[in-house]
């Protein structure tokens, strides 16, 4: 369903992504790897569609991904991915909302009380059923990042996008979350990307490991060249050898961005 | 001994300290007048308490002499209109142009050069323009306070809205979100207490404006009758007037922070 053909992305003389090439079908859970500035986030952006392809093709369903986003990804940020001003419940009956085509997105009589009962159901699914009236300056952070992907799920879309949402959180809170997004994955029958810095998280999660590396460095240029996907892995079936073997070339990439840093 | 920078005051000492400025101000007040009426008991420069207690009678309590009104409240009641009225008109174009400047950048790109320029003009400045389009009665005075303050409060809504997290735009346009929906759920709520905050702060020019436009043309106002006894030199008058429009900002300024606590209970709590 997605399909990437030679995909380039530059800001200007800064290659950020270079040569992907890729398939992705329906269902998947891929999980992004790889150092910092990388461009694993950059690529999450493109298929979010708030980034475009500088050249090569980026397609969803055979056409070019749309350049901004829409209901049919669905995103959660590592921050700032819900509304401040809604309380629990009022984040996920928003959702709703935004699905009608009225002019404010409020909802009135019959169509709110659907809402209510398909919201209440998301937020009892995803343990915040108890929460409903908190803002979400009230919850502690791992309650935040449930809301907002029961916010996401209720906009049903086809593909959801976490973007590194569980770096901010506490190590025992992320196995709730993992546990939660498995979960979900298979009972709304989701294609997930997720980006994240732990790869030891991309090792067990999903069904399959990007890495974003740099396979190429000029250290008189160091932007000259971008990452690519280095590994291409199907989750459950890599063994102890490879991890350390990818472990140390994104070692070996981080030291090396940190030198060209120094340098300039 | 505690470094300066480290040294804080206990809960009654900071009362204590608090309050030491206005009692020390009180008994110099007190000792000036009183060496100034001991001197010359006409002197009209420092009234003593009891005077100025006579002249708040007078405004106040008793009807005029003249037209049999009871000044001080047909004053307060002018002025708070015209302040009302102007601030009411800025807050509205304010958060319009400040809303569809910070959120469509179409709409910024030909309006924000012009808002700048405008700012910059002295309100004060194109006062007599008002004056001769607008005639000397209440317009003019309203239209100075919202011309004066409009392009604060709209620059300020406009910084407030470019501030809001884009993620949240994001967020809201993978659920389906138009523009009009999001300006409505999004923005359009989260802006409204830093509204009432960009009011709070535009309040003293607001009070400036109003005053400086009854001084040159009114027949009633706060800032009118102060601009009328100077001419008599009755401190004893205009003493407790500037005491008054100052009690005035206060209770304005500090019922609009308990309004914005009462209806935006999630304001201000470091929201993520």
């Amino acid at each position: 369903m997605i399909e990437a053909r030679n995909v380039w992305k530059k800001y200007g003389d800064k290659v950020v992504l270079e040569r992907i090439n890729l398939q992705v079908k329906e269902g998947e859970f891929v999980t992004l790897v790889g150092t910092s500035g990388c461009g694993k986030s950059t690529f999450l952006k493109m298929l979010l569609g708030t980034e475009s392809a500088s050249s090569g093709e980026l397609l969803l369903h055979g056409k070019p991904v749309p350049g901004e986003p829409g209901p049919d990804r669905g995103i959660v940020f590592q921050q700032y991915s819900v509304f401040p001003h809604l309380s629990v419940l009022q984040n996920v009956m928003a959702a709703r909302g935004f699905a009608g085509r009225n002019m404010t997105g409020l909802l009135f009589g019959r169509a709110r009380r659907e809402a209510y009962q398909e919201a209440l159901a998301l937020l009892e699914e995803v343990g915040l059923a108890h929460a409903q009236a908190l803002y979400p300056a009230e919850l502690s952070g791992g309650m935040r990042q449930r809301l907002a992907i029961a916010q996401a799920l209720l906009g049903r879309p086809g593909i959801l996008l976490l973007d590194e949402p569980f770096g901010a959180l506490d190590p025992g809170i992320r196995a709730d979350m993992h546990e939660l997004v498995l979960r979900l994955w298979r009972q709304y029958r989701l294609t997930v990307f997720l980006v994240t810095h732990d790869l030891k998280e991309g090792f067990y999660l999903g069904t399959r490991l990007w890495v974003f590396d740099k396979t190429r460095h000029d250290p008189q240029a160091p932007d000259a060249y971008g990452a690519t996907i280095t590994y291409d892995l199907p989750v459950g079936k890599v063994d102890r050898e490879t991890l350390t073997e990818i472990d140390r070339d994104l070692a070996r990439t981080a030291n090396q961005m940190e030198r060209d840093h120094e340098a300039l | 001994m505690k470094r300066l920078i480290n040294q804080t005051p206990s809960p009654v000492l900071r009362v204590v300290l608090g309050l030491l400025p206005f009692v020390l101000l009180v008994v110099l007040y007190t000792y000036a007048s009183d060496a100034r009426l001991a001197e010359n008991p006409a002197d009209k420069l420092l009234p003593s308490f009891g005077q100025i207690g006579d002249a708040i009678q007078r405004m106040a309590f008793e009807p005029s002499k003249r037209s049999g009104d009871y000044l001080v409240w047909e004053d307060t009641l002018a002025s708070l209109t015209r302040l009302g009225l102007g601030v009411l008109i800025a807050a509205t174009l304010g958060l319009a142009l400040g809303l569809f400047t910070g959120a469509l950048p179409l709409v910024s790109a030909s309006a924000s050069p012009l808002l700048t320029v405008i700012s910059l003009i002295p309100p004060l400045a194109i006062l007599p323009v008002l004056f001769i389009v607008f005639g000397l009665g209440e317009l003019s005075k309203v239209a100075l306070i919202a011309i004066g303050i409009t392009p604060f409060i709209a620059r300020d809504i406009q910084r407030r809205t470019q501030e809001i997290p884009y993620e949240q735009l994001v967020k809201a346009q993978t659920l389906g979100a138009n523009t009009s929906q999001i300006i409505c759920r999004v923005l359009l709520p989260q802006l409204m207490p830093r509204l009432l905050d960009a009011v709070r702060l535009s309040l003293g020019a607001g009070w400036l404006f109003l005053i400086a436009a009854e001084a040159i043309a009114a027949t009633e106002g706060l800032g009118y009758r102060i601009f009328l006894v100077r001419r008599y030199m009755a401190m004893d008058v205009i003493l407790p007037y500037v005491a008054w429009i100052t009690l005035l900002a206060f209770v304005i300024d500090a019922s609009l922070a308990a309004l914005s606590r009462r209806l935006f209970p999630w304001h201000g709590q470091g929201g993520h």
